[in-house]
């Protein structure tokens, strides 16, 4: 490998996201894994499996920016921050040209970013402080039913008949996925009850102008919530190629015009289309 | 955001100033209320302050008492005392820190004030319900448990235009007021001291509006949360000189500063509107959040509520009444959106945050549309964070920075 690279770190209070990408905007080498206690050690760990990945090493690092919760955790490859939400904008940017609803389901929490069709941001909203339809109430619930959270999406996908939950609440919700399984409904209609209450939850959040594109570790895993929101929203829904990565790149892309004065680089065509 | 530096608060100079007549203050009370030299009222926050200090009361204010819970954080551990005893979490936080803390014997009043053991037994219980019902319940529970009388006015809620009617309505019922309180005042109400206390008042509220309007300037001098501290006086001794003389040397500060190309923020680069409560318990982090992001919130709602420009000393509780009813938080949302956009205007704002505050419902604008609306006429983008102003268990920080940074960043990319 030759060139610079550009590093995007994204540690979120769940799960730590690299990617690297060149100067023509690919990427190159990504990796996830989950943040732990010490954020800095998981990060460093991303970093070089990363770097591994793209065929290059540290000092083939042309620049670097972090975000998410831990942000200030990689002062060892770079001090330079920006929101979890401008990256975002900035992946979205990048990727579509047209206006897009970016919809990004978090571990803890949940974001709508609105971008207008020259890629501004027009508006973003995060959910309120609860768990309702992020990453953490599917793991509350995958253990309450005993189900790991890899299984999840294969089991929705067989369901016949979905069993609606009413709440906003967990643990509301637990409770009535618990009466649920005595009154004998089938554990395929729950879950996909429950990706029908996370689909909900996001969806509710604000409206969905122009292209709709989910993003996030929770669609990367259970594309089927994906297809769900189209029909909810009555036209597809975008899946990107790295839905997890969306901010890591965003990050990367942002550090990338930091070494370009005149900024956004959209006149190289990107190495990938679909997002 | 890049880089950690850490930006510091700007002292006011007058600050002293201020603090020490907000000590008179309430050794005043306290003296009153201990001596029994002078009769108590508490009073709600723009209840019919002027006609109980033409009474001869000393006045306590509970909200200001509750700020201070909040201000001292205090309140968070308090809250659960009132919702042991049936008041819900989702009501005022006021309401429920201050009966906590009675219940619990205590008060920042003590901590700020050596020799001030608690608030200040009352005489009598004043409200009036222009802002919420809470008040009217919350005068209530001290009514019963101390076995003093609340009396007060009901306003009418959501008006579009203040008219005769309301007016007349809201005229009479301070006038209903006046026997009960001469009782116990033991004094008949002699109206030239009314006059001239509600002169006072407006000469008080006049000059607070100058206070704040020096934020028009760039970079402006004066911030929302330096202003939600220097406001005490003009709650809390509104119809006294020493409120009048005390905005004075604040004006005559800010208006140096202003020459001076002194903003409250190194290098503004934004201005923001704060719409809704303050959060007590979090207004050092949140000046340092803005000022981190070379941002100034210069300009509010909740500062403003003090300005009431119909006070007038020759009609003077008919102008209570007026000014009484005018207030922001009284009106409709068609009144408060012209209302806002002639202040995003006036202050050149970039854009407008409004705290939706989980247990006060009558002062978060967020929940009938109006940000959606505001932003469309007026092109400035809208950022609603959630938090409360007393209970901090329903304040995520994290969540409330991220919101803002990026909301200061989508600013700075628009330009
Ligand atoms: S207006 Fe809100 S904060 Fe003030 S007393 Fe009423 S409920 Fe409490």
């Amino acid at each position: 490998m030759s060139g610079p690279v550009f590093v995007g770190l994204d540690i979120g209070s769940s799960r730590t996201k690299v990617a690297v990408i060149d100067a023509g905007r690919r990427v190159l080498g990504h990796a996830v894994r989950k943040s732990g206690t010490d954020f800095s050690a998981t990060a460093a760990a991303c970093l070089d499996e990363s770097l591994e990945m793209a065929g290059t090493r540290r000092d083939g690092i042309a620049g670097a920016m972090s975000t998410g919760y831990g942000r200030a955790n990689v002062a060892f490859v770079t001090t330079q921050s920006k929101t979890e939400i401008g990256c975002l904008s900035r992946w979205g940017r990048d990727r579509f040209h047209e206006a897009v609803t970016i919809i990004d389901i978090g571990g803890q929490d949940n974001k709508v970013i609105k971008l207008d069709a020259d890629g501004r941001r027009a508006s973003f909203k995060m959910n309120r402080k609860c768990a309702a339809g992020t990453g953490a109430f599917l793991e509350e619930m995958s253990m309450r039913l005993d189900i790991p959270l890899e299984a999840m999406d294969g089991l929705a996908r067989q369901s016949l008949e979905i069993v609606k939950l009413g709440s906003y609440c967990t643990v509301f919700s637990a409770t009535e996925v618990l009466e649920n399984i005595r009154h004998g409904k089938k554990v395929t209609d729950i879950v996909k009850g429950l990706f029908y209450s996370v689909v909900k939850r996001v969806l509710e959040m604000d409206s969905h102008a122009g292209r709709v594109v989910m993003t996030g570790g929770v669609v990367a895993h259970n594309p089927y919530i994906v297809e769900m929101a189209g029909e909810m929203v009555g036209r597809p829904v975008v899946l990107p190629d790295f839905p997890q990565l969306a901010g890591a790149i965003g990050a990367a892309l942002y550090a990338l015009d930091e070494t370009d004065p005149t900024g956004i680089r959209n006149d190289i065509p990107a190495g990938e289309t679909n997002g | 955001m890049a880089e950690e530096k850490k930006a510091t608060r700007k002292k006011i100079q007058a600050a002293d100033r201020m603090n020490k007549i907000m000590a008179d203050y309430f050794y005043g009370l306290n003296e009153a209320a201990t001596t029994g030299k002078r009769k108590v009222a508490w009073c709600t926050s723009v209840g019919p302050a002027e006609l109980l200090q033409a009474l001869g009361f000393a006045v306590h204010f509970p909200e200001n008492h509750a700020a201070m819970l909040g201000a001292t954080r205090m309140s968070t551990d308090l809250i659960p005392e009132a919702n042991a005893i049936g008041y819900s979490p989702d009501i005022c936080s006021y309401l429920t820190a201050d009966i906590g803390a009675y219940l619990k014997g205590i008060t920042p009043l003590a901590k700020a004030y050596p020799g001030i053991q608690s608030v200040p037994k009352p005489d009598v219980l004043v409200y009036n319900t222009n802002q919420c019902r809470d008040v009217q319940d919350w005068m209530a529970w001290y009514s019963k448990k101390l076995g003093v009388p609340s009396i007060g006015v009901t306003s009418p809620k959501n008006v579009n235009d203040v008219t005769d009617a309301h007016i007349d309505d809201v005229t009479r019922q301070i006038e209903a007021l006046i026997p009960p309180l001469e009782a116990i005042a033991g004094v008949k109400l002699d109206m030239d001291r009314l006059r001239e206390t509600v002169s006072l008042s407006r000469e008080c509220t006049e000059l607070w509006k100058r206070v704040l309007e020096t934020s028009i300037a760039s970079p402006a001098p004066l911030t929302f949360f330096d202003g939600t501290i220097h406001m005490g006086p003009a709650v809390v001794l509104r119809g006294t000189r020493e409120a009048i003389d005390y905005y004075k040397v604040l004006l005559a500060e800010l208006e140096q500063r202003i020459r001076d190309g002194v903003g409250a923020v190194d290098g503004e680069t934004s201005r923001i509107y704060w719409e809704g409560m303050p959060v007590w318990g979090r207004l050092r982090q949140h000046s340092e959040l803005f000022a981190n992001l070379k941002s100034t919130v210069l300009a509010s709602t909740y500062c403003s509520s003090w300005i009431f420009p119909s006070f007038s000393g020759i009609d003077p509780i008919r102008s209570m009444a007026k000014a009484y009813l005018e207030l922001f938080i009284v009106r409709s949302d068609r009144y408060k959106e012209g209302y806002i956009k002639e202040m995003l205007e006036k202050f050149r704002i970039d854009g407008i945050i409004y705290h939706d505050a989980k247990t006060c419902p009558y002062n978060s604008n967020s929940r009938y549309g109006l940000p959606g609306r505001v932003e469309e006429e007026t092109g400035v983008p809208s950022l609603v964070i959630s938090g409360d102003l007393n209970d901090l268990r329903c304040v995520s920080d994290e969540q409330t920075k991220t919101n803002i940074e990026a909301f200061i960043e989508q600013i700075a990319e628009g330009r």
